[in-house]
């Protein structure tokens, strides 16, 4: 079975229909692209996915389990799946290595001490070593959106969220966050990305879907997808997008 | 290779250089001519010998300044011990009133009219009310003091305005700090004590610092229920030697407290102004 | 002077006119000797006060606001009722202004010392006589003499009226009075008093428990004791004459007011002819239904 299956899945906020009757299945170990012109819904897709958004109707299964039921405490859910920001949403008041600590140190209970050689491990990996104790505004934007992935990962995440993570980054910064993306592509991540890049889509995804007012128009392997658009909306969108 | 003269110093340094004398002198000059017409043209005022009599008075200010030192040794401890129970107070209303946990939705309602009342009422009612009131109900000394209840009535007031400060400081983080706190599966308590408080906190320091300069003067009303402090001591003076002059003698003391911490308070305004632009 | 060459201005014809109108009265009622002698005293000092009052022809007098029983009844001093109110029209006829040509304005004790000029003749509401104020303001002579007094509350009212014993009382005194020194240089109490800004506070800080004892002059603390403060009770007093500065009480008057002599001259003889005795006795010792402890 899929390791998240979108059922109808409904999100208003109030008049406006964000997300229309979305239906998506990510496999475990895949990586889905959500592309798209701005207010496609593709964020507030992710967000309903990490319930920080409630859903109007739909379900959404992850592992089978519907995790949008009405009521349902959403923290055990969201320790399951990370997510990281357009804009890093790093801690200001923190070091990184605080930054990264918190969430485990309150949910899983664990002291600095012991979890400081798996974070050192973790932030060596991600070319950080050096910064694990510098403050977010002692950092580039690249560092900080790397930092923020560092963060997510370690509360051992089982599905990974981006949101336009390389959108707010100057261009000479965007390779280094998306070759950690390849990196956690190849340690196994189920993950879900909406983004504007297209030659990473095209490259790393294994599959892309193309959203439009609220809707999936068209999905498929990215070279379907990129080379052979069906639907007219997705050739009109990939024109502009790869002029 | 750069253009200087001898004194190593760039046409651009120069010409600041003498814009900032020009502007020093200008400064100078006004401020020496203000001071010059006030010391000489109210002195010259028919009613002057009369006022600096009963205001201005060495004699009376030098008989009463040691004591009046010494009451503010009360003012100032009742502020220390208000001052920490205000920023304890304030900060459970602020929170009450972000609480969305719709079980506590009865606090949210008291935290609002808790900060409308107290803010809306004259702090001097405030400390008759409680001071008087409270310990006419029949509490038995030593819990009818008017010093327990006097501090409450400022610790209920000020809690009030400070409430409200540490809530415009919650609502100034932006609300992508919540959402990562809780993306990343912390509690909602956790998200508001670990991330949004510190930062919240950090943001409201020197309009804080501001309420409790404000507060350190407050402390005087006190005196309205009983607490010789500075302003009763200043009082008592005023009566016994029919002269204003303690009382210019408090402002002096009130004034050597206030006036650094106010400009502390405005560094750091300033300091933060600078950091966030 | 040079007004010798002008017409005279309307007002000191009407002065004039007055006086002719004091000295017809004065014809028509000499039957009886005493009223005589008082109308003559009158008479003269109508003279004495001359252009020396805020408004010619006028007394303009100030007492508090509000003024209190048994010093002024019903606040309403222009009804010459209550102890202060009658000594204020005695000072006036004596000083040759009838009933009808007093005037009362309304101040506060600060008010009343603040510097520059005022706009009252005198001024009465209990002012102690010292010689600090003395330096900033002018008072007359005495009118009368206040023994300081006790007041205890319901608790404390069983004490012992001995220094010892009443040394560990919890005082309190209004701030701004003369019983404050009084108190510390008779008493000494062991906690420092709680001082009050008026006789409502102190009186409402006994009632809340906080104190055990006030110091009042007797008729304020007779007067509370009876009406304010249930259950207390008027447990001592400090006689004139044991009591280093006995609180007389004086019409306060603005730095340097020529007025002051007239008014020094209308108490003396007041004071002479028994009649501020008989006010005495008919408001503070009648109406309180308390006699003074001499």
């Amino acid at each position: 079975m899929a390791k998240i299956i979108l059922k109808g899945v409904e999100k208003r906020f109030g008049d406006n229909t964000v997300c229309d009757g979305i239906d998506l299945e990510v496999e475990e170990g895949q990586m889905v692209c959500l592309i798209g012109a701005s207010g496609a819904g593709k964020s507030t897709l992710l967000r309903c996915i990490n319930l920080l958004e409630t859903i109007e109707n739909g379900e959404i299964l992850l592992d089978g389990e519907d995790i949008s039921l009405p009521g349902l405490n959403p923290q055990p859910v969201r320790r399951r799946i990370g997510m990281v920001f357009q804009s890093y949403n790093l801690f200001p008041h923190m070091t990184a290595a605080e930054n990264v600590m918190l969430a485990p140190r309150r949910v899983y209970k664990k002291s600095r001490t012991e979890l400081r050689p798996e974070i050192t491990e973790l932030f060596k990996r991600f070319g950080l070593a050096d910064r694990m104790d510098h403050y977010p505004d002692q950092l580039s934007g690249g560092q900080q959106q790397r930092v923020a992935i560092v963060r997510a990962l370690a509360m051992k995440p089982e599905v990974m969220l981006f949101d336009e993570i390389t959108s707010a980054l100057d261009p000479q910064l965007v390779g280094e966050v998306l070759d950690v993306l390849r990196l956690l592509k190849n340690s196994g991540m189920t993950m879900v990305l909406a983004t504007h890049e297209m030659g990473f889509a095209r490259e790393a995804a294994d599959k892309v879907c193309f959203l439009k007012d609220g809707k999936v128009v068209e999905e498929g392997a990215p070279s379907a997808l990129f080379d052979a658009p069906q639907h007219p909306d997705t050739q009109a969108f990939l024109a502009r997008a790869l002029k | 290779m750069s253009k200087t003269n001898a004194a190593g110093k760039t046409r651009r340094q120069i010409y600041e250089d003498r814009l900032r004398r020009r502007s020093m002198l200008i400064a100078g000059g006004s401020t020496l001519a203000v001071l010059l017409s006030v010391l000489v043209l109210v002195p010259l005022a028919p009613g002057w010998d009369r006022v600096k009599a009963s205001f201005f008075n060495w004699e009376v200010f030098a008989k009463t300044f040691p004591k009046l030192l010494e009451a503010f040794k009360l003012d100032v401890a009742i502020f220390l011990w208000s001052a920490p129970a205000i920023i304890i107070l304030g900060l459970l209303v602020a929170l009450a009133r972000d609480t969305r946990n719709p079980a506590l939705f009865p606090l949210r309602i008291l935290g609002a009219a808790y900060t409308d009342i107290f803010r809306g009422v004259p702090v001097v009612l405030t400390v008759y009310l409680i001071g008087f009131g409270i310990p006419g109900l029949g509490l038995p000394r030593p819990w009818n003091s008017p010093y327990i209840w006097g501090s409450l009535a400022l610790i209920l007031t000020y809690s009030a305005y400070v409430a409200e400060i540490f809530r415009s400081g919650i609502d100034s983080v932006h609300k992508s700090q919540r959402a990562a706190a809780q993306s990343l599966g912390l509690s909602d308590g956790d998200s508001m004590r670990f991330v949004i408080l510190p930062q919240a906190i950090r943001r409201v320091i020197p309009a804080q610092m501001n309420m409790f300069i404000a507060l350190q003067k407050d402390v005087a009303l006190l005196s309205f229920i009983g607490p010789v402090e500075i302003f009763r001591q200043a009082g008592v003076y005023k009566s016994l030697l029919a002269n204003f002059t303690p009382y210019v003698g408090a402002a002096v003391i009130f004034l050597a407290v206030t006036i650094p911490a106010t400009r502390y308070a405005d560094y750091l305004m300033a300091k933060q102004n600078r950091e966030r632009s | 002077m040079l007004l010798d060459n002008k017409p005279l201005p309307p007002h000191v014809l009407a002065k004039e006119f007055k006086r002719e109108d004091i000295s017809v009265f004065h014809k028509v009622i000499a039957a009886t000797a005493l009223t005589a002698l008082t109308a003559s005293a009158a008479f003269a000092a109508g003279h004495c006060a001359d252009g020396k009052t805020l408004t010619e022809g006028t007394l303009t007098v100030a007492t508090g606001n509000p003024a209190y029983y048994p010093w002024v009844m019903d606040d309403a001093p222009e009804s010459g009722k209550g102890f202060e109110a009658a000594v204020a029209y005695a000072v006036a006829e004596e000083m040759g202004f009838a009933a009808d040509k007093v005037t009362w304005a309304r101040s506060s004790f600060d008010q009343a010392i603040q510097p520059g000029p005022k706009d009252f003749d005198f001024n009465l509401q209990q002012f102690s006589i010292t010689d600090e104020r003395e330096k900033m303001v002018d008072f007359s002579s005495a009118y009368y003499a206040a023994p300081m007094a006790i007041l205890a509350s319901a608790d404390a009212k069983g004490t012992d009226a001995t220094v010892d014993a009443l040394k560990d009382l919890k005082w309190g005194a209004m701030g701004g009075t003369t019983a404050v020194p009084v108190l510390m240089d008779a008493i000494g109490p062991k906690d420092m008093p709680l001082l009050y800004g008026d006789n409502a506070d102190v009186t409402a800080a006994m009632q809340a428990g906080q104190i055990d004892a006030a110091l009042f002059d007797l008729p304020t603390a007779l007067y509370l004791s009876a009406v304010v403060v249930e259950g207390s009770a008027v447990i001592g007093q400090f006689p004139a004459d044991r009591t280093e500065n006995p609180d007389r009480f004086g019409l306060l008057l603005e730095e340097g007011n020529p007025l002051k002599a007239c008014v020094d001259e209308a108490i003396a003889s007041l004071t002479e002819t028994g009649k501020l005795a008989a006010i005495e006795a008919e408001w503070l010792q009648e109406t309180t239904g308390v006699p003074l402890i001499k």
